[in-house]
């Protein structure tokens, strides 16, 4: 399976209607195996974390279990504007 | 030393209820491990079930509160420790394959650490961190009825 920030941010913006996603590998080397993500989607809305957060990991169930470190933030994009307002 | 550490330090010391003595490490805190042997099917469903009930809060780590083994696993830790939260039950999975795969299966959750409050699952490290950073952890504890240092450490601070 092919294991890429690209590979992740590509399938996390198609199923889940995302508005932005950032991946990042936060592996020393960037040997693609520890990841941290950022999902902006209104998918999200009216959802609890676990709930959010959930949603993730059924999107990336096939990669999950090759990744060694996986880190995750879930906003709605009214979330992501005040974030960035910040 | 401050007072804060040494209080930390004796409830480390402190033994709690063991859970049988199964895999049973220094826990600071308490009993690690899981009932052995646990490998099948739905008995295993209904023995998590009843482990992840028995404490009002319950984590499952790499490692032991003492010396975690992975960064999240630690991070998780110092929150509750962070709370003041020293009694809680907390479960190596290292120790124990079959409870590392079982309580994912459980919660259905892929990763580890995984933190319960209450026999419910609330998450791994990103929710805890982001409970606590959004007061959200307060009022669980709250809940439950733990009062988080946190409250005391702030009170202190708005009377100086």
């Amino acid at each position: 399976m092919e294991l890429s920030a690209c590979s992740l941010r590509d399938k996390l913006r198609r199923d889940l209607e995302a508005d932005h996603v950032e991946v990042e590998d936060t592996t020393l080397n960037r040997c693609a195996t520890s990841f941290r993500v950022l999902v902006v989607s209104t998918k999200f809305e009216g959802k609890s974390l676990l709930q959010r957060h959930r949603l993730v990991n059924e999107c990336l169930a096939e990669e999950l279990p090759h990744i060694h470190a996986f880190e995750q933030k879930t906003l709605t994009p009214e979330q992501w504007t005040r974030e960035r307002q910040k | 030393m401050s007072g804060t550490l040494r209080r930390a330090a004796a409830a480390l010391l402190r033994w709690g209820r063991g859970t049988g003595g199964i895999g049973l490490q220094g826990a600071g805190v308490r009993a690690a491990g899981s009932g052995s042997g646990s490998g099948s099917g739905g008995g295993q469903a209904e023995q998590l079930d009843a482990l992840v009930k028995k404490d009002k809060v319950v984590v499952f780590l790499k490692g032991t509160p003492e010396q975690p083994q992975c960064g999240f696993s630690n991070a998780v830790v110092q929150i509750l420790r962070l709370h003041g939260v020293r009694d809680y039950a907390a479960y190596n999975v290292l120790e124990d394959p079959d409870l590392r795969q079982g309580i994912k299966d459980y919660s259905n959750w892929p990763t580890i650490p995984q933190v319960y409050l209450n026999g419910e699952f609330v998450g791994g490290c990103d929710i805890l961190l982001q409970m606590h950073q959004n007061g959200d952890l307060v009022e669980e504890l709250k809940k439950l009825g733990i009062r988080s240092a946190l409250l005391d450490e702030k009170k202190d601070q708005d009377s100086k």
